[in-house]
């Protein structure tokens, strides 16, 4: 089952906490510029899968491998914690929900987008801060808002400057949890459509979680669909949403308030 | 001294040789930080408790010790360390920079260069370079061990932002022997070029928060900075008011009222030794009114 062009794999990957299954048995693929959509129902087990992912959180068993720019596939679970955490910082993203858990909410937006710069061993200030003036401009921030702290910020712009924060070192992978929730519907569709370009534009491998079917079918090219911490169908987007096999999708699908 | 009631520098032995333990670790990894069973002192914390155990595990009688707090031998807290350790160890004291073979300091290194057969002993309030911008110890650690020292030029890229240029003044970070960053205690940035290459050994005591760490003889420091803004150690538009000194850290005293205001050596012994040489600023008589201080 081992794909031999992807990006990141997982093999049965598994978490509980206590006696309560979080997560059961999950394998998946993604491959390079490849758009991963997992959804599900609160209490799916769609977090705890991302983390496990990312690295943020160990599962009780199961892999992780991913395929390090040197092009050889490698057991996370076996990288030495400085690899691991040099590879979070720059092959990787994380964008949070909650814009103040992936923003350092007393440093500017300049400091924030050039951490990861500096964390690299960037030590030229007109240099960093010219690539985060670029980086403003292409998330729609003015760039006249550049000294100003993410506090000042609305929850639209937060989460845009999270995105771009992430994303300066040229990552290949992206993990995203709901990066739309608690956003109004008019501010959600503008970062949708944000995602949707800057994705495509630097062929980006994203693996997204949301609870939101519309989100999952303007962005990803694929989906997943969990149920109590299984997952019960998977396939390319437009197949599931459009012809829903298992019973609880259908479902699904068909909760969906029509607008 | 048989009637002396305290153990000599007021320590008990064993706690001696627990800290002299991690000084010797603190040599050996210079920079790092080094945890220690700090004890109570009979003085609060954030009066120099880390600096007085450092200073006690190292004392011998033969020593003579100077103690300075912002370059002053006779402010409150320099004079009662010294006269602390002058009633439980009975050692000489001395205000005299050259003479001393311990120097225990609160925030300033002696104008005077130190030579091979002293020891300065830093006062340090928070040991933690990294500490303001990532409040988790485990953090912290993990970010030496790895040496991820990105962060701390995310505090100098935010005060070139707001400012326009590096605008920490004290306890600037810098990096020893290539390895690790350290805070240098609130130390002005413009004592920071002293630390580099400097004969005498160097210890730093926190006391409250129970980490000491050192800065062998002749270790490499440097102070972070970026390519285009380098470190600029801090200048002054005039002498000292006292003794002329133009190459001296100033500390500005207000006279009077009425904006009066003169700036003069921080370092007492220095600015007395120049004036018993001849030298004179440009107020050598000091503010007019005298009779306004009391």
């Amino acid at each position: 089952m081992t794909a031999p062009d992807a990006l990141l794999e997982a093999r049965g990957l598994a978490k509980s906490y206590g006696g309560r299954m979080a997560c059961a048995g999950v394998s998946l693929a993604i491959r390079e510029g490849e758009v991963l959509a997992v959804v599900g129902e609160s209490g799916s087990g769609k977090s705890t899968l991302l983390n496990m992912l990312a690295g943020r959180l160990a599962p009780d068993a199961g892999e992780v491998h991913y395929r390090m720019r040197d092009g050889v596939m490698r057991d996370m679970a076996r990288l030495s914690e400085a690899e691991r955490r040099v590879l979070m910082r720059t092959d990787w993203g994380f964008v949070h929900q909650d814009a103040a858990q992936g923003l350092r909410m007393n440093v500017s937006a300049g400091g924030n987008i050039g951490e990861r710069l500096m964390a690299i061993g960037g030590r030229h200030y007109g240099d960093i801060r010219a690539k985060a003036a670029t980086w403003l401009t292409r998330v729609e921030i003015g760039v006249d808002r550049i000294d100003d702290k993410p506090t000042a910020y609305s929850g639209g712009m937060r989460q845009r400057l999270q995105i771009a924060r992430n994303l300066v070192t040229s990552p290949r992978l992206v993990f995203m949890d709901e990066p739309t929730g608690g956003l109004d519907v008019s501010v959600q569709a503008r970062l949708l459509d944000l995602i949707r370009g800057l994705s495509a534009d630097l062929g980006l491998a994203v693996i997204l979680v949301t609870h939101d079917l519309a989100v999952a079918r303007l962005l990803s090219h694929r989906i997943l669909v969990m149920k109590g911490g299984a997952v019960i169908e998977t396939g390319l987007t437009d197949r599931v949403l459009d012809d829903p096999q298992a019973p609880y999708t259908q479902l699904l699908v068909s909760s969906v308030l029509a607008a | 001294m048989t009637d002396n009631p305290y153990n000599f520098a007021y320590l008990d032995e064993q706690t001696k040789r627990m800290i002299r333990r991690a000084i010797l670790k603190a040599v050996a990894i210079p920079g790092y930080q080094v945890p220690f069973a700090s004890r109570e002192m009979p003085m609060p914390y954030g009066w120099g408790t880390g600096g007085v155990q450092v200073t006690a595990a190292i004392l011998g009688p033969k020593d003579v010790l100077k103690v300075i707090d912002q370059g002053a031998d006779d402010t409150t807290n320099a004079v009662s360390i010294r006269a602390f350790f002058a009633k439980t160890a009975g050692v000489q004291t001395t205000t005299a920079t050259a003479e001393a073979t311990i120097i225990q300091t609160r925030h300033r290194i002696p104008e005077a260069p130190l030579g091979e057969d002293q020891v300065l002993v830093y006062q340090v309030p928070i040991p933690e370079p990294l500490r303001f911008l990532e409040p988790r110890e485990t953090e912290t650690r993990t970010m030496h061990a790895l040496s991820e020292y990105g962060l701390m030029h995310v505090k100098l890229y935010e005060d070139i932002a707001r400012f326009g240029h590096i605008a920490t003044s004290y306890a600037y970070p810098v990096e020893v022997a290539g390895r690790y960053v350290m805070d240098p205690s609130p130390i002005p940035k413009f004592d920071n070029p002293k630390m580099d290459d400097c004969p005498a050994l160097q210890l730093f005591g926190a006391g409250r928060e129970k980490r000491i760490y050192a800065i062998p003889p002749h270790t490499r420091v440097v102070s972070l900075d970026f390519d285009d803004h380098p470190f600029e150690r801090n200048r002054f538009s005039q002498p000292c008011a006292l003794c002329g000194a133009g190459d001296s850290y100033l500390d500005e005293v207000v006279t009077d009222d009425r904006g009066g205001r003169l700036f003069v050596c921080s370092d007492t012994d220095y600015c007395e030794g120049r004036r018993e040489a001849g030298h004179r600023g440009h107020q050598p008589g000091g503010p007019e009114r005298k009779e306004a201080a009391e």
